[in-house]
């Protein structure tokens, strides 16, 4: 512990953000990071519990009161160590993780927590400025080859804990580029895509071998996999978006936030966009879905300098505040505004969408109609619509932001065969990550279904740990 | 005849503690008066022997005298064999089997033994008993007691010479009677053989001996002395031999290094040599019997001393030696005599007080710490008489020469020849100048210091470090925890909360072979010592190399011997003992032996490394080297070392075994031991020195990085010191001064290894239950090696994370998780019990992890389950449960008021812990809640603990040992005091609280009786109960305390929780309660006790499940602490003893006890939701009965798990009694009702049965009220009062329900005789408490004519106190008469009885000086001449080396008069929280200037101006928010710790 009673002696002071009207006008990050000295009096709130609420909260067991107590210490470089023991991308993590772990942590349930995610992406950012993180090449190869196919991150954390494993690993990629939903999915003002090719240039290093444009199932058949691999690893994530089936889905500029997202993304990194271009420039802009991807098309659709931009959530506006007592050290259900939504944007709950209007083949506006949740029955929450509270609103672009329910089965998982769950993901256990196929391991969102990129690295690392125990008997990668 | 080890009973954990004395006359004036007297003193000691169900078996008593030659030549003549002149011949004493061929066979053998020595038999002689004196269950198993005459012959010169002779005979006939094996009942036994004394003795209470030996009312039977002793066995199964006195002296007291002592003395056989004895020597062997006693063995030893030609007082200053080393104030001469000898032989060390003769002298000595009473008186016409308390003989004050007491390590000596006594400074100069021992000592003795130095390897790159550290299980808790803090601090480190990671055998990961141990510790039957404020009587000193010649007494000054002043090597000094050959003229000879083997040979190459070590060793002995210095510094990716304690222990077996380890030393260097416990456990199984050289490095490396300078040499001193001191500590707790006793000691348990992997390399060793073996600990061994050497990326360039101390996930499973912690507190909150069922299936272990012993077991399913409406109601389960002693200051008032309430509302009982209670507690709040506990303790601190504090509780618990740091004292950091803990514990803000180890005013089983006694004078109406922490050989003490009249016994297990304790306590002591309340019921029950008490089990109980285990190995009520914490919201943090709790649980950091949370719903819900659970198991899954002990098997384990399940196969059948224990329950019943029970408190009887035995008498109705005891107590207040303020406002109605001991049926509803039928189902019926309820409405029995027996046994205690104890109707009157006189006389007006923390209890007469001369002498030892003023301050305490006492807790009642003056600190405002406590009793008095906090909010300007050591202390670090900086401190705490 740094200090017993730095918790009652500093306040949590967070990184802050660039200006709004300064961050609209480009697609970079505009996160600021804290003072060195302020970072250590932050990393000295940490209270180096005796169960460590934020370790088991984090996805990946991040060893987070360790590197409190070194980044306190001063001692970075020892703190990037241990960060990176348990999470090979401390880098995208800093980034873009909701951080459970600060939800978990014990300050939480008190008064707000330690800034991990500040902390964890300073120790990283660090290494990469001293030039203190390097490949980790595996000095003994086992020979067996290994086929990850998906390059998000939870194939690149399997991919990377492999090769340093000594196996030799060839990761397939759908896209151009490497990252998956890293790259395409995640706005570069949140995630600069830089921050995902030095990673690559690590990956390299160790052995890794990238094939983008390899798109398996359908320009390359598995069978060739099979037949030249040992072991295949699904990591090809949940892609297959929930739709809005009410009348008017058809009309134009109707579009899925993945129809959306990635076009602005290859636009920034100077890729052909290979579509109809989606603006959001002067128009009004409705995103249906309350989560990260709708706060996502918030961000770009104010950064495109869009008329206006409304979102729509269909459950109830939670409170402000969560009971910390009934719900700590799990992951809240309270209001969350993210820094898009600062950007600008109106926000709706509790609403649902009835019918879309269009003018020409083109969408106008839509009907909703307010609904109100109850608890049926059965005990679960159930949907009633509101007589009389129906309304119209007009649209341009409406953006469907409604989650992702299962892996895309055409294809790929439909040629190998694998046997799925109820929910339609491949079906395996957390153990040992085999699917129905010998062979044949599944990870990330194809096998949990949609979730965190901190999720995806835990299941690549698992799954890694797994695939060494399959083919060498053993395995020393940890858990 | 003997008993044998059943379930968990093992006859070897019986301890002594009793009542000796003597009278002689000095003359040597021969006579019948001074038997008579004799047997006297014995009548009048008998309060100090115990009795067990029968009431005529005592523990055994008996009587040595000299030859009665009148009486033995008149038997001889009458016999028709005559009697050479005295001196000439002998007389044994021999108890024989009752079985005519096996009795006539060791006749036979006495016979041919004592012709084949040359010497005759002149007869037999049937000594005349009368049977009818002894005890029922006695009477089946009486010796056929005979003696036998033998003359001297030809071959022996003097009878000197014949003495010796008959020593090697007796030595024989014994050795091959046993090894013939005719006396299946184990009879046969000489009680003496001698021309000069004889023994009679038996299984018999004191005042029965001379009833039962006709010869002892003979008028003929005259002796000049009478040496006499009554035991107090903690265990009274029928042994005549045991019975003391023995050959040469009686004993009163514990010898603790006894394993050890009995290795050593093995270990000697090849080395000893006697010029006297001869050939005879090896006739003598095995010189001590195992299974004996430690008096036996202590006997054993001095026999052959004095055969091998010491005087008396020589051999016992060798093996009893005073406190030399560090007092400064010892003639010279007689400190080279005790460090000359302390090469030849360890101390025999533990509390002892001797009374010893040949019959030519008489004497009696203390040992160094003196804890045993022993006076004595001279009178005019020259007797002495002297016994382990004042007043045993009356006379005349007139008739009185001297009267005085002996003195720790003094010696008292009679010449009966001379006629005179000689003193201890007499007596000791004349053996310390006998021979020239300075000389010899100046010749021969080489300190460490003084050898020249050397240079000492450099540490290693850190990579080659950091591989050794993995290959050594280094983890980076260790680091962090262990060796940092110890580096800079020269401190053990200190956690807090209990331990809930698995037994070593039951862990996933590669444990250290240390961990498998646990530490033992003394409790009750001999206390702790108290290390730091007892500092001058331990010592370090570790004698490295060959041990002398034990006969040899005349060439001292020819052995060379190295002396270290501590036993913990630097490198250099290691270097220094390496090269000592250069240094000592070739007198040492060091050689080093590698410890590894080579990695090809993988894990079954282990074994075969042992051999060839310890063959190795051997040859290194006889080719002339006499140190082996064990080392795994060749370790490295090709060798794999073995585990240096497994290495050490092995060597030193095998040295034992070849009879050569007292010629070689052995010194360790390995690279595993770093935590304090390592220390501990090499040095307890043989190693005289160790270097850690790995932990040596890694704080020179970690040096580097650090932020203080810190040069190499002073980080490796502090560590140093560290250890050493924390091995003083660890030695203190089990009773032991001294670490050449404590060496090859052996003072621990095995958990979890099989017997023949401890018997082959731990010889002497228990292990309750069976586990790994040589290969599970060889395959652990390599697999670290692998991690070490191997590639595996997480060890790449880190260490292992641990675990231990701290969740992490990668680390060592924990029961508390966050997943667990949080489901526990949802579900409580939102009264979910759903959710709790899923808690508790997630502590149940049926899952993946095993962490304890009860997650092995599993319950037989009954055929037809009860149906639940027959289950006893939840609400009254709970009210069989407490919660865990936590004192207010450990935790929040809010924590604390939390739980009682919570506790009040169901009718469970909470406990005040140590740290007293705040009187407006007693008070019922509005809403009708009481923050009253129940439960009151009564700890070694006595803070707090008052009249008043006693009678208002309805349990008195006196807390001998606690789960989580058995043998040490509670700790309240001095952050943590403030003004009103300090007040509530009569203290002074600010000052560190550490009670001590031992209770200063229990020193024994009888001193505790002693206290159990005046607690249920001050409130009879509350049950006395003693807290023990489980280990083996608990259940003879519980059952101990049961004789001792306690009404009930705490068996706390090994995860208890604390505030403050140091890690290595924690960790490594105590054993799980499984093991304990299994050991305490079957044992209670064999002995008949089980129905005398009550017992409740905590420590770690978490379900409802374990409730049911509990119940079924014993438990009556069950408490628990840790889990009620976390539902009034405890998070497990472990900061406790930091007083940071973010949680407002354990703090007193007002701004962080606003953040308390609990409700008392929350609890109720938690204890209620148990009881749901537990009625659900028991509706399910038993058809067992509580108490009947086969309730469980063995669980399957999990394949795949790291155990394999035939590994704990055998846990659930130690846990198991046998079928014998059930019988002996039976027979309990039968003896119960036969013997019945006697009246009054702490007779045995259950509250109703008093009443309604007591109303029978009276001629009142059962359910009468009646009046508070009428004696009062020592408060200034009226008693009726103090009546009036008892719990929610009743005058303590006689709630016997509640009082009385729990039926455990009840539990199981009515219909509980489902499976066992005939006895068994009546036994089960009753339950083990021995009653059911129809019995409870049967007519009130008559008197019974046993209350004679009660009142007789009494006698003494009542005349020498003057005051009448338990007859009930002569109460009143009695202090009618007693406030006439106090009214009347001057100077009467004292208090009656004072339980207090003022330490000094004042009584009448000779209770009153006993314990002055003890707490004098207590006085001297802590604070002597103010050198060794010590109290132990905690950083921040702000009292800097200040005496405010004298360490013991005798200067609390002082610091309570010198609270400094000034206002009452205002609590309105700052403390009593939303309402929910109400105004406190002191809230009229003036508040203070401002209605502010009263702790720790200081401004900087005030705190600058305290000393430096207060300044710093984190509780000043803590800056006040912007919204309260405007506080200033109370003026008075600014001034206290000012003055400090």
């Amino acid at each position: 512990m740094g200090k017993t009673t730095g918790f009652l002696e500093f306040e949590r002071h967070d990184r802050t953000y660039a200006p709004v009207k300064e961050r609209l006008g480009h697609y970079k990050e505009f996160v600021k990071p804290l003072p060195e000295d302020e970072l250590r009096q932050q990393g000295g709130r940490c209270m180096d519990c005796g169960i460590p609420y934020c370790h088991q909260g984090c996805p990946v067991n991040n060893i987070i009161p360790e590197w409190n107590d070194l980044v306190y210490s001063g001692s970075h470089r020892n703190a990037l160590h241990v960060l990176h023991q348990t999470n090979n991308f401390p880098d995208f993590t800093g980034r873009v993780c909701p951080a459970p772990c600060e939800a978990a942590c014990t300050l939480n349930l008190i008064e707000s927590p330690v800034t991990i995610k500040t902390i964890e992406h300073a120790i990283v950012e660090r290494g990469w400025d001293e030039g203190w993180i390097e490949p980790q090449i595996a000095t003994h190869k086992t020979g067996k080859r290994i086929a990850v196919i998906g390059s998000g991150p939870a194939g690149l954390a399997c991919a990377q804990q492999l090769a340093r494993a000594g196996h030799v690993v060839a990761v397939y990629e759908k896209a151009a580029r490497i990252g998956g939903l890293l790259r395409y999915g995640i706005p570069d003002f949140k995630m600069e895509k830089s921050v995902i090719d030095r990673r690559i240039a690590q990956m390299r290093a160790e052995g890794v071998e990238f094939h983008p444009n390899s798109h398996i199932g359908v320009n390359i058949q598995i069978e060739t996999l099979l037949e030249k691999y040992d072991a295949i690893v699904l990591a090809i994530g949940a892609e297959a978006p929930r739709d809005l089936p009410v009348p008017g889905r058809e009309l134009k500029g109707i579009h899925y936030a993945m129809e959306f997202l990635p076009q602005q993304n290859k636009r920034v990194s100077n890729e052909p966009v290979g579509a109809e271009d989606i603006w959001a420039t002067d128009k009004d802009v409705l995103v249906i879905g309350g989560g990260d991807t709708g706060s996502d098309c918030i961000g770009t659709s104010n950064r495109h300098k869009a008329k206006s931009v409304t979102q729509f959530e269909i459950l109830a506006q939670p409170p402000d505040h969560e009971d910390k007592l009934s719900t700590w050290p799990y992951w809240p259900l309270k209001l969350r505004t993210s820094s898009s939504h600062q950007e600008g944007c109106e926000r709706e709950f509790a609403v649902a969408t009835k019918n879309f209007t269009g003018e020409n083949g083109h969408v106008t506006g839509l009907d909703v109609v307010r609904v109100n949740w109850a608890t049926g029955p059965d005990g679960r929450l159930q949907m009633q619509e509101i007589a009389g509270s129906e309304f119209h609103l007009k649209a341009d672009l409406v953006l469907l932001a409604m989650g992702f329910v299962a892996p895309v089965h055409k294809g790929l998982v439909e040629q190998l065969g694998v046997a799925l769950d109820p929910r339609g993901n491949v079906k395996a256990d957390d153990l040992k990550y085999a699917t129905s196929k010998d062979k044949v391991f599944v990870a990330g969102d194809a096998r949990r279904g949609q979730s965190l990129v901190v999720w995806a690295i835990r299941e690549g690392r698992q799954c890694a740990r797994a695939v060494d125990e399959f083919l060498m008997g053993a395995s020393e990668l940890p858990r | 005849m003997k008993q044998k080890a059943q379930g968990l009973y093992d006859p070897r954990y019986e301890h002594d503690a009793c009542g000796v004395g003597f009278v002689a006359h000095i003359k040597n004036t021969k006579s019948h008066d001074i038997v008579a007297r004799g047997l006297n003193i014995l009548c009048n000691l008998e309060h100090r022997g115990a009795v067990g169900a029968d009431p005529l078996a005592g523990d055994g008593a008996g009587i040595l005298i000299q030859v009665p030659d009148r009486l033995f030549r008149a038997e001889a003549a009458r016999l028709g064999f005559a009697l050479p002149p005295v001196g000439d011949y002998a007389v044994g004493m021999m108890f024989l089997p009752q079985d005519v061929d096996a009795r006539r066979v060791c006749e036979e053998t006495l016979e041919q033994f004592t012709r084949a020595e040359g010497q005759t038999v002149l007869g037999w002689r049937d000594v005349p008993v009368q049977i009818s004196a002894l005890g029922e269950s006695i009477k089946p198993n009486v010796p056929v007691i005979r003696q036998i005459f033998i003359g001297k012959g030809a071959n022996v010169v003097d009878t000197d010479a014949f003495e010796r002779k008959l020593f090697v005979i007796r030595k024989q006939t014994h050795t091959d009677v046993r090894a013939k094996r005719v006396d299946q009942s184990g009879t046969f036994y000489i009680a003496s053989l001698s021309t000069r004394t004889i023994v009679y003795k038996g299984m018999v209470i004191a005042a029965r001996l001379s009833p039962f030996f006709d010869d002892l009312r003979d008028e003929r039977l005259e002796s000049a002395i009478a040496l006499v002793h009554q035991r107090f066995s903690t265990n009274t199964f029928p042994s005549w031999e045991l019975a003391h006195p023995f050959r040469f002296l009686a004993h009163n007291g514990e010898i603790n290094t006894l394993r050890g002592n009995i290795n050593w003395m093995m270990a000697r056989r090849h080395s000893m040599t006697s010029k006297v004895l001869g050939d005879d020597l090896a006739k003598l062997w095995p010189l001590i019997g195992d299974g004996n006693s430690d008096s036996a063995t202590l006997d054993n030893c001095l026999e052959l001393l004095l055969a091998g030609g010491y005087s008396l007082p020589h051999a016992l200053m060798m093996m009893i030696p005073e406190a030399w080393s560090g007092n400064k104030t010892m003639f010279d001469d007689r400190r080279a005599f005790y460090e000359y000898h302390a090469a030849l032989m360890e101390p025999w060390d533990g509390p002892a007080a001797i009374a010893f003769t040949d019959g030519r002298h008489i004497g009696a000595t203390l040992d160094r710490n003196g804890l045993r009473p022993a006076r004595f008186i001279v009178t005019h016409d020259d007797l002495i008489v002297m016994s382990s308390e004042a007043g045993v003989l009356e006379f005349p004050e007139e008739q009185i020469k001297q009267k005085w007491r002996l003195e720790p390590g003094r010696m008292l000596l009679v010449d009966l020849a001379e006629g005179k006594i000689i003193g201890d400074g007499t007596l000791k100069a004349k053996i310390a100048n006998a021979r020239p021992y300075q000389a010899w000592l100046d010749e021969t003795q080489i300190r460490l210091e003084s050898l020249p130095e050397e240079v000492a390897p450099m540490p290693p790159s850190k990579d080659v470090l950091l591989d050794a550290q993995q290959a050594f299980g280094y983890t980076q808790e260790d680091i962090k925890v262990f060796l940092k803090p110890m580096g800079l601090s020269g401190e053990d480190a200190l956690g807090s909360m209990g331990r809930d990671t698995p037994l070593a055998v039951l862990s996933q990961r590669p444990k250290m072979l240390f961990d498998y141990f646990q530490q033992r510790f003394a409790q009750v039957t001999n206390p702790p010592i108290d290390s730091i404020r007892e500092e001058l009587v331990m010592s370090l000193v570790s004698l490295v190399g060959p041990r002398p010649n034990l006969f040899d007494l005349d060439s001292g000054g020819k052995h060379i011997r190295l002396e270290l002043k501590q036993p913990i090597l630097s490198n250099m000094d290691l270097e220094k003992i390496r090269r000592i050959e250069d240094n000592s003229k070739g007198a040492f000879r060091a050689y080093s032996l590698s410890i590894c083997w080579p990695v090809e040979e993988g894990a079954a190459g282990m074994a075969d490394a042992i051999e060839r070590i310890c063959k190795t060793a051997e040859k290194a002995v006889t080719d002339g080297h006499n140190i082996i210095i064990l080392t795994d510094r060749p370790m490295d990716a090709d060798h794999i070392a073995v585990p240096s304690l497994l290495a050490t222990a092995a060597v030193h077996h095998h040295l034992i075994r070849s009879g050569q380890r007292t010629e070689v030393g052995l010194v360790v260097e390995t690279g595993e031991a770093r935590q304090l416990h390592d220390f501990c456990l090499l040095a307890g199984y043989g190693a005289e020195a160790i270097n850690p050289y790995v932990a040596l490095d890694t704080l020179s490396v970690l040096r580097r990085d650090m932020a203080e300078q810190i040069s190499e040499y002073e980080i490796h001193k502090r560590y140093i010191k560290a250890v050493s001191k924390g091995i003083m500590k660890v030695m203190s707790k089990m009773g032991i001064c001294t670490f050449q006793s404590y060496c090859g000691a052996q003072i621990f348990d095995a958990v979890g290894l099989s017997s023949a992997f401890l018997d082959r390399y731990f010889t002497g060793t228990a292990s309750p239950i069976e586990g790994a073996d040589l290969d599970d600990i060889a395959e652990e061994t390599v697999r670290r090696h692998t991690q070490a050497y191997g590639d595996a990326p997480n060890y790449r360039n880190a260490l292992d994370v641990g675990g231990e101390l701290a969740y992490r996930v990668s680390g060592e499973t924990h029961v508390w998780t966050s997943e667990v912690v949080s489901l526990l507190q949802h579900a409580v909150r939102g009264n979910d019990y759903n959710m709790f069922r899923q808690y508790s299936k997630k502590v149940g272990e049926q899952g993946d992890g095993l962490i304890s012993l009860r997650g092995l077991l599993d319950f037989n399913f009954a055929e037809t389950p009860l149906p639940l409406e027959e289950v006893e109601s939840a609400a009254s389960i709970a009210k069989r449960f407490a919660s865990g002693a936590m004192s207010f200051g450990s935790i929040s008032w809010e924590a604390h008021t939390t739980l009682a309430i919570a506790l009040n509302r169901l009718g469970g009982k909470s406990n005040t812990g140590e740290g007293g209670e705040d009187p407006q507690r007693y008070k019922p709040l509005e809403n009708g809640d009481t923050m009253r506990s129940a439960i009151k303790q009564v700890a070694s601190g006595r803070f707090g603990v008052n009249a008043e504090y006693l009678v208002n509780s309805d349990d008195i618990q006196i807390k001998m040992a606690q789960g989580a740091k058995p043998g040490e004292g509670g700790q309240l950091p001095g952050h943590k005091v403030d003004d009103w803990i300090a007040r509530t514990r009569h203290s002074v803000a600010g000052v560190g609280l550490i009670s001590p180890p031992p209770h200063h005013d229990i020193y024994s089983i009888e001193d505790l009786k002693q206290l159990i006694h005046d607690l249920k004078n001050v409130n009879p109406r509350a049950r006395v109960s003693v807290k023990l922490v489980s280990e083996l050989g608990v259940g003879t003490i519980a059952a101990g305390v049961a004789k001792a009249k306690a009404d009930h016994v705490t068996i706390a297990g090994w995860e208890g929780g604390t505030g403050a304790s140091p890690v290595t306590s924690i960790q490594h002591a105590g054993e799980p309660w499984e093991i304990g309340l299994a050991e305490t019921h079957q044992t209670l029950v064999i002995n008949g006790l089980r129905s005398r008490i009550a017992v409740q089990v905590d420590g770690g109980i978490r379900s409802g499940r374990e409730v049911v285990i509990g119940a079924l190995l014993g438990a009556d009520e069950f408490g628990f602490a840790t889990a009620a914490l976390i539902a009034a919201g405890c998070i497990m943090m472990r900061k406790c003893h930091l007083n940071t709790c973010p949680v407002g649980v354990a703090t007193q950091n007002p701004e962080l006890r606003h953040r308390f949370v609990g409700k008392p719903e929350d609890v109720t819900n938690f204890f209620l939701f148990i009881a749901e659970e537990v009625r659900a198991d028991v509706k399910a899954r038993l058809p067992q009965l509580p108490g009947d002990d086969r309730p469980d098997r063995p669980a399957e384990a999990a394949p795949g798990q790291r155990p394999e399940g035939a590994r704990h196969r055998p846990v659930a059948g130690a846990l198991q009694a046998r079928e014998s224990v059930r019988r002996h329950a039976l027979s309990e019943r039968d003896a119960g009702s036969r013997a019945g029970r006697g009246l009054g408190p702490g007779t045995g009887q259950t509250r109703p049965e008093r009443d309604r035995a007591s109303a029978a008498r009276d001629h009142r109705p059962a359910d009468h009220q009646r009046e508070p005891h009428s004696r009062r107590p020592a408060v200034g207040r009226d008693r009726q009062a103090l009546w009036r303020r008892g719990p929610a406002g009743r005058l303590h109605p006689c709630e016997f329900q509640r009082h009385c001991r729990p039926e455990l049926w009840r539990l199981f509803g009515p219909r509980c005789d489902f499976g066992v039928g005939g006895p068994g189902q009546r036994l089960c019926r009753q339950g083990p408490l021995g009653r059911s309820p129809d019995h409870l409405s049967e007519e009130p029995e008559p008197a019974r004519p046993h209350q004679e027996r009660d009142r007789r046994q009494y006698r003494p205690l009542r005349r020498h106190r003057g005051r009448v104890l338990f007859q009930r109707r002569r109460r009143r009157a009695l202090r009618r008469a007693q406030l006439r006189r106090r009214g009347r006389g001057r100077g009467r007006r004292r208090p009656w009885l004072r339980i207090h923390d003022r330490r000094l209890r004042r009584g009448a007469g000779h209770h009153r000086q006993q314990l002055r001369c003890r707490h004098e002498r207590r006085r001297r030892l802590c604070t002597g001449r103010g050198r060794h003023l010590r109290r132990s301050l905690q950083p921040g305490d702000g009292r800097a080396g200040a005496d405010r006492g004298t360490g013991c807790g005798a200067g609390s009642a002082g610091k309570s008069r010198r609270r400094p003056g000034g206002p009452w600190p205002c609590r309105r405002h700052a403390q009593y929280d939303g309402g929910r406590c109400p105004p406190p009793a002191h809230a009229d008095r003036a508040p203070c200037e401002v209605h502010r906090q009263p702790a720790w909010q200081g401004d900087p300007g005030r705190l600058g101006q305290l000393p430096d050591k207060v300044r710093e202390s984190d509780a000043h670090r803590i800056s006040p928010r912007a919204d309260r900086a405007a506080s200033v401190p109370p003026a008075h705490l600014g001034r206290s710790l000012i003055r400090g």
